[in-house]
């Protein structure tokens, strides 16, 4: 009993060391602090005044409709940077160092995962508060707009195991991101980020319907509030039930895919 | 008692990668506290075999232990003991040197204050304080490859892999890095080293082991490896390339083996046996050769030509020719042979 929880000691703190070590490099490097802040400052400014001047939303101010998508996409993309982090490392023997000390097996992912929660947390505060000038509000309460940017991180969070599997088994930092954005770019697209769906071609809408994305940005509309009753809902389960059926993905892609990666990382070496 | 018992034991070590055998039966030792030097070329198998002992790779077949623990069964106990160089300097280079060594220092468990302490005691030993509060991407090679020593030292392993410590450094790096190894020798570290340079393993280990295509083709000492080869070598350089091949013909029935031209430096060398009187009886005949001789002599065989017999081929067939590295292992003997034996 003692010995698991020492063990389980010296994993959070190992992953917090790793942590600390993958957010140093946050700051060292400003094209990560840019790529952070200023990137989804300028991705707000422009939908909300490109598209928005040409998508009208019934009922509903274009900012308040465009920001829960955009903020969703803005989080899966940054996910992407665990895989081409992790690459890096690979690539550089620094995995191979981790490997041969004698610290928690998991902790270089997590360390890596949660460090990469971080800088999350940062490009979604500095975009609600370009949103907020540019016309987005909050119209919930204090815990319901916090449960919006829970479920937005935790779907992040989720998908930044699935790019450390990724990032791990292309080993290349420049594929890892080319790859992740052929998938990625089409998972924020199809999908209720940034036009309704109502007038996709059926496939389309579909596929847009059962989108996880959809159903975080439909989750994170309920719960900041940015809906209005003209607005037309699609009637699959997974957009009626936004909150669970996020959950639900989050619980399966990390059941999955955070055994495979420590699994791929016990048996990557640097070639 | 410190030599006795062995830190390092591998028996019948075999790993496969695919339809690929990299190993193939190895087998070594080494003895507490001294330096075993593990030579081969390019892909003989060196790199897996330092892999495996130090828990990155598990061996399909045989066994492995280090400090009396098997690299499989008992890997987490196994890596508390060692550290570990790559041929990669694996320093974050985003991180100062300090953080560096504190960051390892803590994965490997030693507290707060101790990794502080041990990070300072070894920055000023590899002569990196200057530079500790600067992040590793500012650092030279040689630099690097001394933080990454460093980082595998934080926690006084008893035993350290040093995977090709000085591939790609320059001459001058290269020599401060031997010092910083043969002070670690003294500490009573155990060292398995492996390289490409044979100057590097002449100097710096008690014992070597040659290992081609996966399997050990020669062991001992520098001496014994010497004396395997036998016999002496009479080197000579002559004006152009094509009196390198009258010189060879007219001496090719002295040699014990065939010569061994070098069109470049214009040098020839053949194994020979019969010391002085061998030596004049080349002269003459390369004298009735008329072929301009500007350098001759006698040697003992180097470790060169210790690889060149046992694997066919040289160290490293790029270097193999290089002038400039064939003078720097001519003086070695002079320049470092009080360092080590």
């Amino acid at each position: 009993m003692s010995a698991m929880t020492t063990s389980l000691g010296w994993a959070v703190s190992d992953s917090l060391t790793i942590t600390r070590r993958n957010l140093i490099k946050v700051k060292r490097v400003p094209d990560l602090i840019v790529f952070a802040t200023l990137s989804p400052i300028m991705f707000v400014l422009l939908f909300r005044y490109v598209f928005g001047s040409a998508i009208p939303i019934e009922g509903l101010d274009y900012a308040e409709f465009l920001l829960p998508g955009i903020f969703a996409q803005t989080v899966v993309f940054g996910s992407t940077i665990t895989g081409a982090s992790l690459a890096d490392d690979l690539q550089k023997g620094l995995i191979d160092r981790f490997r041969s000390l004698p610290m928690a097996r998991s902790a270089v992912l997590i360390g890596r995962t949660v460090a990469d929660l971080g800088l999350n947390v940062v490009t979604i505060v500095v975009m609600a508060l370009t949103g907020l000038a540019v016309g987005w509000r909050i119209h919930s309460s204090v815990g319901e707009a916090l449960a919006g940017f829970v479920v937005l991180l935790l779907f992040a969070f989720a998908i930044s195991w699935v790019m450390a599997y990724v990032g791990l088994l292309v080993r290349t930092p420049e594929v890892v991101n080319n790859a992740s954005f052929i998938v990625i770019f089409p998972l924020t697209f199809i999908a209720n980020t940034f036009v309704p769906t109502n007038n996709f071609p059926t496939v389309l809408k579909v596929i847009a319907d059962w989108n996880p994305v959809s159903a975080v940005v439909q989750a994170a509309r309920q719960l900041f509030g940015n809906t209005a009753p003209s607005l037309e809902t699609s009637d699959a389960w997974s957009l009626q039930h936004p909150v669970p059926y996020v959950l639900l993905w989050v619980v399966v892609l990390l059941a999955v895919f955070v055994p495979l990666s420590v699994r791929t990382y016990l048996r990557t070496a640097t070639r | 008692m410190r030599g006795m018992t062995n830190a390092i034991v591998v028996q019948g070590l075999v790993k496969r990668f695919g339809a690929q055998t990299a190993l193939d039966g190895v087998d070594l030792t080494v003895a507490e506290g001294t330096v075993l030097g593990l030579l081969g070329p390019n892909g003989a198998g060196k790199t897996t075999v330092v892999r495996i002992l130090s828990t990155l790779l598990e061996p399909d077949a045989g066994r492995a232990e280090v400090v009396g623990l098997d690299v499989v069964r008992q890997a987490g106990e196994v890596r508390a003991s060692i550290g570990l160089t790559g041929q990669y300097a694996a320093v974050d280079e985003y991180l100062t040197g300090q953080e560096n060594l504190e960051m390892v220092g803590r994965l490997y468990r030693l507290g707060k204050r101790e990794s502080r302490s041990r990070a300072a005691q070894l920055l000023e030993r590899f002569e990196l304080t200057d530079a500790a509060r600067r992040p590793a991407k500012t650092y030279s090679g040689g630099m690097r490859r001394r933080l990454d020593i460093a980082a595998s030292l934080i926690a006084r392993p008893r035993v350290l892999f040093l995977d090709e410590p000085t591939t790609g450094l320059d001459p001058r790096s290269r020599l401060g890095m031997w010092e910083f190894i043969a002070d670690l020798v003294s500490d009573g570290t155990t060292i398995l080293l492996t390289t490409q340079y044979l100057e590097e393993a002449d100097r710096l280990a008690d014992r070597m082991v040659v290992i081609d295509h996966g399997r050990v083709i020669a062991r001992g000492t520098a001496d014994d490896l010497k004396a395997q080869v036998g016999g002496e070598r009479l080197e000579l350089t002559v004006g152009s390339v094509e009196e390198l091949a009258r010189a060879a013909d007219a001496l090719r029935s002295l040699a014990l083996d065939e010569p061994r031209c070098d069109e470049q430096t214009r040098r020839l060398t053949l194994p020979v046996t019969g010391g002085a009187a061998t030596l004049a009886e080349a002269l003459r005949r390369l004298e009735s050769t008329g072929a301009t001789v500007l350098d001759v002599g006698l040697r003992r065989p180097d470790l060169d030509d210790v690889f060149l017999t046992l694997t066919g081929h040289a160290a490293d067939d790029e270097r193999a020719g290089a002038p400039s590295d064939d003078d720097a292992a001519d003086r070695t003997p002079a320049t470092a042979g009080g360092a080590l034996r």
